[in-house]
């Protein structure tokens, strides 16, 4: 196979590259204090909230963007940007009551992304809450979660029903003054999603937000947070698409997770925003704050993600193990093709003692994409006997493609064993010609050798998701093996 | 099955095969033997379509059709199957994995129906009792781990799997010891058939003990410089390749 045919067959059609034309009411574009009290209005918050989002703000302009990441892009005007965009509909008071008043045609794109609402409460037992851009549209399976004293609702709800647990864990393990990014989204963050498992409970269900940018140059800033009380247990799971558009779009979400004592956090994410096309025009700057914290004795955080859109992905689940005997662990699967670059790892911070965690990362590279595992391991002096393992793997697919590791280990605490193991390998002429003489076409054999490569970070999806991965990994590389 | 005719292989305007001329019926057993660096794995790779060797002259004609257009996967779907010297790993996938997506992928190719994975359990297992294997093999990533002469027996445990027309085992013999010798050989002595016909590529005489041909031929200087039946082998053996030399050369300066 020559390079010419593989750069011809490089060239995969991002599949959900779909418009919909919904009438939007986006505030004037750019960001000042009004823009943001006219957010924290519209959503009816409560003083403390506004008081909240202008701290942030106030402070994200004494920040500057971090320059320390293997990604490069123009300057990003951040007064260019629609920083709320709700579909008409769905905004503010006209919020609808069921998914019998949503709008057709939002339904219909949901359709299209392969999640029709309806059918997943009949059938996959998955409670979906939906956000298109800005509004949180559907939630369902309320009901039933509600009776276990689950509460799963769009953040915005939370913050006009569940004032407290909002006040009291919101900014608790990303504050406001983090980073940037998480500044900017602390500020003018619009929705997302909140969930609260209480003592004891175990989750019956897979908890599943999909999000979608849809408004053309409106940044979407959402904001997870999921508390698990003592001995409660949730696996949640996040899926992300958007159109295709030509211009670059920001994506700045936070995500905290706190885990009390004996629970357990499951958060996987496959995402796949827009890449841009094979020329690098386009695609989502995906910066994004995610955090969990081991809060209490034997509590126990899994991140799993498998990335696979967006321009530009900046981003670092991470755990921070502060309980005794906490777990925390991290798997991801990061594909950049064409002029994508990503920058993605984990930090896992060990302060308890007896605390384990485990890192395993893969990362494929193919075209001219550029794809960075950065990860730090720090062992806090009080944290004795604190173990990790780190597997750090690269794939490289095409001669004009990139792979960098970047792992900091900080150990204060003699006790602590600390592994680290990495490996890059080219996907290998032999192997797909071994492959080919048994019968396998050449994206078959490709898949394969991919599929068996992610192998430890997939048989971590809840299965449904696996099977969106592997479809997703399938799609993004069509004959991208040079 | 397999006409050769006249076949010039160069690789980056190096000539390694210098006129081959080969004739295989279905039901035979040719071994092609020779020297290091005489050209018998080019062979072997040519044959299974691999990329980067420059066919510079010749044909090859398999079941009356022109072999050479076709891809690797396309001449494994019609039957062919080569035994690697050096089989690949491929970390992660499940050997059964492999074995399953090969044979459904050929099956699918011929128009057949597909076997489902129990089966493909089935029918996979009478497989391994064939080569002397356990279960255990089918859950192990392809070849990664694998002993030299477990990864010879893969290649035959996948042989036996796809039932190729047209097998090609290159070195299989070597880095294996008597007892793994001849559990590979079992196996394909099991598989001779009268519609199978299988080439042995091979440095040594002493597989040709186990498996024992209906022809021999000798490759030096990228051609064939004799062909003869088993005791052509044994007079390899006895004498080794040197007095061979003489007769190279005398063919590489006759017009």
């Amino acid at each position: 196979m020559t390079n010419v045919e593989l750069q011809q067959r490089i060239d995969s059609e991002y599949r959900w590259g779909f418009v919909t034309d919904i009438e939007q009411e986006p505030f004037p574009k750019g960001l000042d204090e009004t823009v943001i009290q006219r957010i924290s209005a519209t959503k009816g918050e409560p003083a403390f909230m506004l008081d909240w989002r202008l701290r942030a703000y106030r402070h994200w302009l004494t920040r500057r963007e971090p320059g320390w990441a293997t990604v490069h892009h123009p300057p990003i005007d951040y007064q260019s940007i629609y920083y709320y965009a709700a579909p008409k509909s769905g905004g503010g008071s006209n919020r609808p009551k069921s998914l019998a008043e949503v709008d057709p045609q939002l339904l219909a794109t949901y359709e299209k992304l392969g999640i029709p609402l309806r059918e997943r409460e009949a059938l996959a037992g998955v409670a979906v809450d939906a956000v298109f851009d800005s509004v949180s549209v559907a939630t369902t399976f309320k009901a039933k979660l509600e009776t276990l004293g689950i509460v799963f609702c769009s953040f915005s709800e939370a913050v006009r029903e569940h004032p407290d647990l909002v006040r009291q864990y919101l900014g608790s393990v990303v504050p406001y003054t983090d980073n940037f990014f998480a500044s900017l989204n602390s500020a003018v963050f619009s929705d997302g999603s909140f969930v609260y498992v209480p003592k004891g409970v175990k989750c019956p269900m897979e908890l599943s937000t999909y999000f979608r940018i849809n408004a053309s140059n409106s940044g979407q800033f959402e904001r997870t947070l999921i508390i698990a009380d003592e001995g409660a247990s949730v696996s949640y799971l996040e899926g992300c698409t958007a159109p295709r558009r030509d211009e670059n779009q920001l994506h700045a979400a936070v995500v905290e997770l706190i885990a009390l004592k004996d629970a357990r956090i499951k958060y996987s994410t496959v995402q796949n925003w827009y890449p841009g096309d094979a020329e690098g025009r386009g695609g989502i700057y995906n910066f994004v704050t995610k955090r969990g914290e081991c809060r209490g004795d034997n509590a126990h955080i899994t991140w799993t993600q498998v990335e696979t859109g967006s321009a530009i992905t900046w981003k670092y689940p991470s755990c921070i193990l502060r309980g005794d005997n906490s777990v925390g662990e991290f798997y991801s699967v990061a594909l950049t093709n064409h002029h994508q670059q990503a920058d993605t790892g984990t930090k896992m911070i060990h302060i308890g003692r007896d605390t384990h965690s485990t890192i395993v990362a893969k990362g494929i590279s193919a075209g001219h994409a550029s794809n960075a595992y950065r990860g730090l391991v720090k062992v806090l002096a009080g944290a004795d006997n604190a173990r990790n393992h780190t597997r750090c793997d690269s794939l490289l697919m095409s001669p004009d493609c990139a792979a960098h590791t970047f792992p900091y280990i900080e150990v204060k605490n003699p006790s602590a064993q600390v592994e680290h193991e990495a490996s890059t390998s080219k996907i290998g002429e032999d192997q797909l010609f071994y492959l080919r003489s048994r019968g396998l076409g050449e994206e078959d054999a490709v898949n394969l050798i991919v599929n068996g490569f992610c192998k430890e970070v997939f048989k971590e999806l809840p299965m449904e998701f696996a099977v969106e991965a592997r479809k997703l990994l399938a799609v993004s590389l069509e004959g991208a093996v040079g | 099955m397999l006409q050769i005719r006249n076949l010039h292989v160069a690789i980056g305007g190096k000539p390694i095969l210098n006129g081959i001329d080969l004739t295989i019926h279905p039901g035979e057993v040719h071994a092609i033997m020779g020297p290091n660096g005489s050209g018998k794995s080019t062979l072997a790779q040519v044959l299974a379509g691999r990329d980067g060797y420059d066919i510079s002259a010749g044909s090859v004609h398999y079941l009356d059709k022109d072999l050479l257009p076709l891809t690797p996967e396309q001449r494994a779907r019609a039957g062919i199957f080569l035994a690697f010297q050096y089989p690949l790993e491929i970390p992660g996938v499940a050997n059964v994995q492999l074995l399953r997506t090969a044979l459904n992928g050929q099956r699918r190719a011929r128009g057949e129906a597909e076997m489902d994975a129990i089966d493909f359990l089935e029918y996979v297992k009478d497989k391994l009792v064939l080569l002397g294997m356990d279960d255990s093999f089918l859950y192990r990533s392809v070849n990664e781990g694998f002993s030299g002469g477990e990864k010879k027996r893969n290649e035959i445990l996948q042989m036996a799997v796809l039932e190729p027309r047209l097998a090609i085992l290159d070195e299989t013999d070597s880095g294996l010891d008597i007892d793994a010798l001849q559990v590979v050989a079992h196996g394909v002595n099991s598989l001779r058939g009268p519609e199978r016909a299988i080439v042995l590529v091979t440095h040594y005489q002493r597989l040709l003990n186990y498996i024992v041909p209906d022809q021999v031929h000798v490759l030096a200087g990228g051609r064939i410089v004799r062909s003869g039946g088993r005791e052509l082998a044994e007079e390899l053996d006895s004498k080794g390749y040197a007095w061979l030399d003489d007769k190279a050369e005398f063919i590489e300066a006759s017009p």
